[in-house]
């Protein structure tokens, strides 16, 4: 599988990238290099095998239904890059 | 030598004996920072305040008879690892602006410990990288030189935690390793550093690269010290639902067990084409040592070793393209404004972030889009569960596997960067053991024909950091390193 | 007779299938210690791991997991012991993680049915796909400020349960039945409050329509309706739509759409449409979650008796009619109310009170039965003072009004007014003699055959004595007065 140009577009799309024109063809390349290196696994034999999901091998801990946490406004808000009153602000959005 | 040569297990004994204070020995590290750093940049930022009142706080504490286990030890702190308070940037433009109003648990232990934070050290943007070329924050330097004065890097991605070590301008750090980032920068630096068990410290706190991958731990000069750092950051947190619920064992006291009667594992995979003589050399030499000390050596296979590195950069990067969505200019960070939300977005995330990142994000974005999932993110899950049965079955037989660290000593910044794979081959000995979970650790045991620092890896059992410290004291009592970098504190003109 | 809608080209089926999130009643978050109330100040119910700050990682909180299961056994489904979370991606100003996580492939619970009746009495069977966990994203305000959306997280990682049912309806009346009998299980369990102004019962409906006959077309979503009236009204609306579209020659698209219960359409959603990959894998800050069988099992044993069983009971019970019974139990207060009333008394009685006097008190003062002026044991000694005689029933609708005003006690208040009925024979005789003698000539007029002149004296005799006199006793006196 090899991605052209349109399907570089369209991932940068997806991830919320802006790419200026001139960087789809470097993009291009380097992505098709990563994704010929990654073929290889079609080689494998994995019939039956079930995928691992994660580094641990344990099971879920479940938490107390306690309120341990919030109210903390001024902390939640204190790195944003736009603060009206306690709310985050961002340009408007239509629906 | 002076104080800044001292190991940590060292520094803890003259400050136990009152032969140096915490705020000596933490004033000697500040100056060697302020000396060295504008040419390593190892530290993003210096923290010279808080290590002074930390300092402080720990000669009273010791005054008091109440010294925690790391009183007055001072560290580099990865810059990955969230501080309150205290700027914290993932190396990466897009945090340059962020200051956590939090602390991460592995900081929040050691601070308790009584450690000394110099400051937050450099890294690949985002832990993204083996070289910490991709760092927004600029390069680090290796501090160990070649004869063609060429700047080395020191490995990455926990590079400027190795820098600074190595220099020593700082007694120990912190690192996270995903794919090989402590091992593979400690190797390069000639130190030591562990990736212990996933699980084994908690992942609260650190900005996430791969979260099934992302595993802190310890580098410092000797095995021992690896041992003490690790000891403090380690243990359950119920804030992490990987982290495992088991005691944490003295892995100071595992350094000194020996390994006789060990069986010691030598996987034929890791025997790569056109591996380097001298790679092949001191594995040889890793081998001999261990024989000699009373191990059994076994010839293990793990038939998966070369689809590491292809599950790895699909695994990975389709994690991260996920972990860094959050980076959108809206609640926290930098942000670039744009004539509509969307606008904001890609331009906040364009300007943001840097070219690895970007390439592992639109990996990592297509691998799991519709359509390619199960060809690539599905069956790469499903490789990586064989990687793991290779490990438990090999690890049926022995006790610790010994292979080498990594394919070549440090490279000079500019080489091997014609195209993003070859810089991937970086990792081929350090995924494997990231894959599927388990503790390795990287002990500097040689130097190739140009003098510089070679490391051999040990990998072991789930939770078994113990057999990983034993072996790796061995190694590194046989091999009698004792070289040094060119660019150290004191020694620099 | 099916139900259709006529077309040009002739009649219309429809298919519905319903997304129910229904946000589970609990303390805290899914995966964060913050509190879930609703209208708290902006931002101030928010942990970092709410906000998706840079190394913050989800723990699941126990008694959202008992819920879903609670529910998922409430509906007669399947309870997997070993689930997944999974993360769905997509950028959104209230999506703070930049993905919502969820549970894609092998969710809590998996298929269930509900029971729904019909107006024509006729019951249905609606299937349960599945039940899965999720978290709630935040909130976008678009309308406060000129250039600027505003952000408040707090309903960000609350606990939902997002309910899939089989494309089992077939008109608007039996997708608000399913949606009415739903809100009333989750009551019954106490697993979501459906309380639908607040949101936390949103609907998701899924709507195409076919000839009759035919294989289903391609279907629409209709987002986030969110009353069961609004929703009766989409399902009818996108319907129409859709069949104009096919009957114009063209093509209905798999899209998702919004209703406008104001201008009475639906609109397609644009900016859902954009870079639609939602790019579900593994939530890997998550472990599977497995379920201990003796856990679920006493979850099991602890579950509340649920409205079809109980409306059976109630008839086998209390000889109450299945309509009755249905109406109380709509809610479990009130079958809970109507149970303590009836208990020991004449339950028909009961049944008549409270649907009649009751409900409609209920109604005028715009009370509900949680806090009715007019508790159980206040109804239930009304009622036994009307049995033992202490009033007769006009007197009782009298003292019931003013118990609606007061919240007294009858007692009080009949001891407080005088209105104990009067059952002296002597004081009953003394009035109707003075009754009779006033109207001779309606006396004569009764004997002389005009027999139902017999109700107009015991209105005059039960004015006499201000409504007080037993009626039994005064009819009976009556009749033999008058021979
Ligand atoms: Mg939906
Ligand atoms: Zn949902």
């Amino acid at each position: 599988m090899s991605l052209d140009p349109a399907m570089v577009r369209r991932i940068a799309k997806l991830a919320r990238i802006r790419l200026a024109d001139d960087e789809v063809p470097r993009l291009q390349g380097e992505l098709n290099a990563i994704l010929g290196y990654v073929e290889q696994l079609a080689a494998v034999d994995v019939d039956g095998v079930a995928p691992l999901t994660g580094g641990a091998q344990m099971t879920m801990r479940m938490r107390e239904d306690r309120v341990t946490d919030g109210g903390i406004p001024d902390h939640v808000l204190a790195n944003a890059p736009d603060r009206i009153g306690d709310f985050f602000a961002v340009p408007k959005v239509v629906e | 030598m002076t104080m800044l040569d001292l190991t940590i297990a060292e520094a803890l004994d003259a400050l136990a004996a009152k032969r140096i204070s915490a705020v000596e020995l933490t004033e000697a590290h500040i100056g060697a920072v302020e000396a060295l750093n504008p040419r390593l940049n190892a530290f993003i930022t210096t923290t010279p305040d808080i290590a002074r009142d930390r300092a402080k706080a720990a000669d009273a504490a010791r005054a008091a008879g109440n010294a925690p286990a790391l009183a007055g030890i001072p560290l580099a702190i990865k810059d990955l690892f969230c501080t309150e308070g205290v700027r914290t940037t993932a190396a990466s433009k897009i945090l340059a602006p962020f200051i956590p109003p939090y602390e991460s648990t592995v900081t929040a232990r050691l601070k308790a410990a009584g450690s000394v934070m110099l400051g937050k050290a450099n890294l690949d943007e985002f832990a993204m990288g083996s070289s910490n070329i991709t760092s927004g924050f600029g390069p680090v330097e290796n501090p160990w030189q070649r004869a063609d004065g060429a700047k080395l890097v020191p490995g990455g991605s926990s590079g400027g935690s190795a820098s600074a070590v190595a220099a020593r301008i700082a007694l120990g750090a912190t690192g996270t390793d995903t794919g090989g980032s402590i091992r593979q920068p400690a190797s390069f630096c000639g130190i030591a550093g562990i990736k212990p068990t996933y699980g084994r410290c908690s992942r609260f706190g650190i900005v996430a690269f791969a979260s099934s991958l992302d595993q802190a731990g310890s580098m410092a000069r000797t095995v021992e010290d690896c041992a003490i750092l690790l000891g403090a950051m380690s243990g359950f947190d119920e804030k992490d639902s990987t982290s495992a619920d088991r005691p944490v064992p003295d892995f100071r006291a595992a350094c000194a067990r020996g390994v006789k009667g060990l069986r010691i594992g030598i996987p034929a995979e890791y025997r790569v084409d056109g591996m380097a003589p001298e790679i092949e050399k001191l594995w040889q030499s890793g081998i001999d040592w261990l024989k000699r000390a009373g191990a059994d050596i076994i010839d293990v296979s793990l038939p998966h070793t070369q689809y590491g590195l292809p599950v790895y950069y699909i695994v990975a990067p389709a994690e991260a393209s996920s972990n860094l969505a959050r980076y959108d200019g809206v609640r926290f960070g930098a942000r670039v404004d744009g004539e509509d939300l969307i606008d904001l977005y890609e331009r906040t995330r364009a300007a943001g972030f840097g070219a690895e990142v970007k390439r592992r994000v639109m990996i990592g974005t297509y691998v799991l889009s519709a359509g390619y999932y199960d060809a690539y993110y599905l069956r790469a899950q499903k490789v990586r569960a064989l990687i793991l049965r290779d490990f438990t079955e090999a690890f049926a037989k022995i006790d610790a596997l010994l292979t080498p660290t990594a394919p070549s000593a440090a490279f000079a910044i500019g080489e091997k960067m014609d195209d993003p794979v070859t810089m991937y081959l970086n990792d081929v000995f350090t995924v494997p053991a990231s894959l599927a979970g388990v503790p390795a650790m990287s002990i500097p045991a040689g130097q190739d024909a140009r003098g510089l620092p070679l490391g051999l890896q040990v990998i072991g059992r789930h939770f078994d950091e113990e057999t990983v410290f034993a072996v790796s004291s061995a190694i590194e009592r046989a091999a009698g390193f004792t070289a040094l970098p060119g660019l150290r504190a004191g020694a620099t003109p | 007779m099916s139900y259709t809608i006529g077309g040009e080209t002739g009649p219309w089926e429809l298919v519905i299938g319903l997304e129910v999130h229904a946000q589970i009643i609990s303390k805290s978050k899914l995966f964060s210690g913050a509190a879930t109330e609703f209208g708290a100040e902006p931002n101030s119910q928010v942990s970092f791991i709410d906000a998706g700050f840079p190394g913050m990682l989800p723990v699941i909180n126990r008694e959202c997991v008992a819920q879903a299961v609670r529910t998922g056994l409430g509906l007669d489904a399947r309870i997997n012991l070993i689930s997944r979370f999974d993360r769905k991606n997509y950028f959104y100003a209230d999506l703070p993680q930049g993905y919502q996580i969820s549970q894609y492939d092998q969710p809590i619970v998996g298929a269930g049915t509900v029971e729904i009746e019909l107006e024509s009495g006729e019951t249905r069977s609606i299937g349960i796909t599945r039940l899965h966990l999720e978290q709630d994203a935040g909130k976008s305000m678009h309308d406060q400020h000129a250039s600027k959306s505003f952000v408040d997280l707090n309903r960000s990682g609350v606990a939902l349960m997002e309910i899939v049912s089989e494309p089992d309806m077939r008109n608007p009346e039996e997708a608000g039945a399913y949606l009415r009998k739903l809100r009333t299980i989750l009551r019954y369990l106490g697993t979501c409050d459906g309380n639908m102004d607040e949101g936390s019962m949103r609907a998701d409906v899924n709507v195409s329509v076919r000839k009759p006959g035919e294989a289903f077309r391609t279907r629409c979503e209709v987002k986030n309706v969110n009353s069961i009236r609004f929703v009766m009204q989409a399902v009818e609306t996108e319907a129409r739509r859709q069949i104009e579209v096919w009957e114009s020659g063209g093509v209905v698209e798999q899209e998702t759409r919004l209703f406008d219960p104001a201008r009475g359409v639906t609109r397609s959603m644009r900016s859902k449409e954009d870079a639609h990959d939602y790019r579900y894998f593994p939530e890997p800050d998550l472990l599977p979650l497995v379920l201990d069988e003796t856990w679920v099992a006493a979850l099991k044993n602890d579950l509340p008796e649920l409205p079809d069983a109980k409306r059976a009971r109630l008839v086998r019970d209390f000889g109450i009619s299945a309509y009755e019974s249905a109406i109380f139990v709509m809610e479990r207060a009130t079958a809970d109310f109507f149970e303590t009333v009836a208990k020991g008394r004449d339950a028909k009685l009961v049944a008549n009170w409270m649907l009649g006097d009751f409900f409609a008190a209920l109604n005028r003062t715009g009370r509900n039965i949680e806090d009715s002026p007019v508790s159980a044991k206040n109804l239930g000694a009304l009622l036994d003072l009307i049995s033992d005689a202490t009033i007769n029933g006009k007197i009782a609708k009298e003292v019931f009004e003013i118990m609606v005003e007061t919240g007294d006690t009858p007692g009080a208040i009949i001891e407080a007014r005088g209105l104990r009925q009067v059952t002296d024979t002597g004081a009953i005789d003394t009035a109707i003699d003075r009754v009779l003698a006033a109207n001779a000539d309606k006396v004569a007029e009764y004997k002389s055959g005009k027999e139902k002149l017999f109700g107009f004296f015991v209105g005059q005799v039960m004015k006499a004595m201000a409504g007080k006199g037993n009626p039994a006793l005064v009819n009976e006196a009556l009749k033999t007065k008058l021979g």
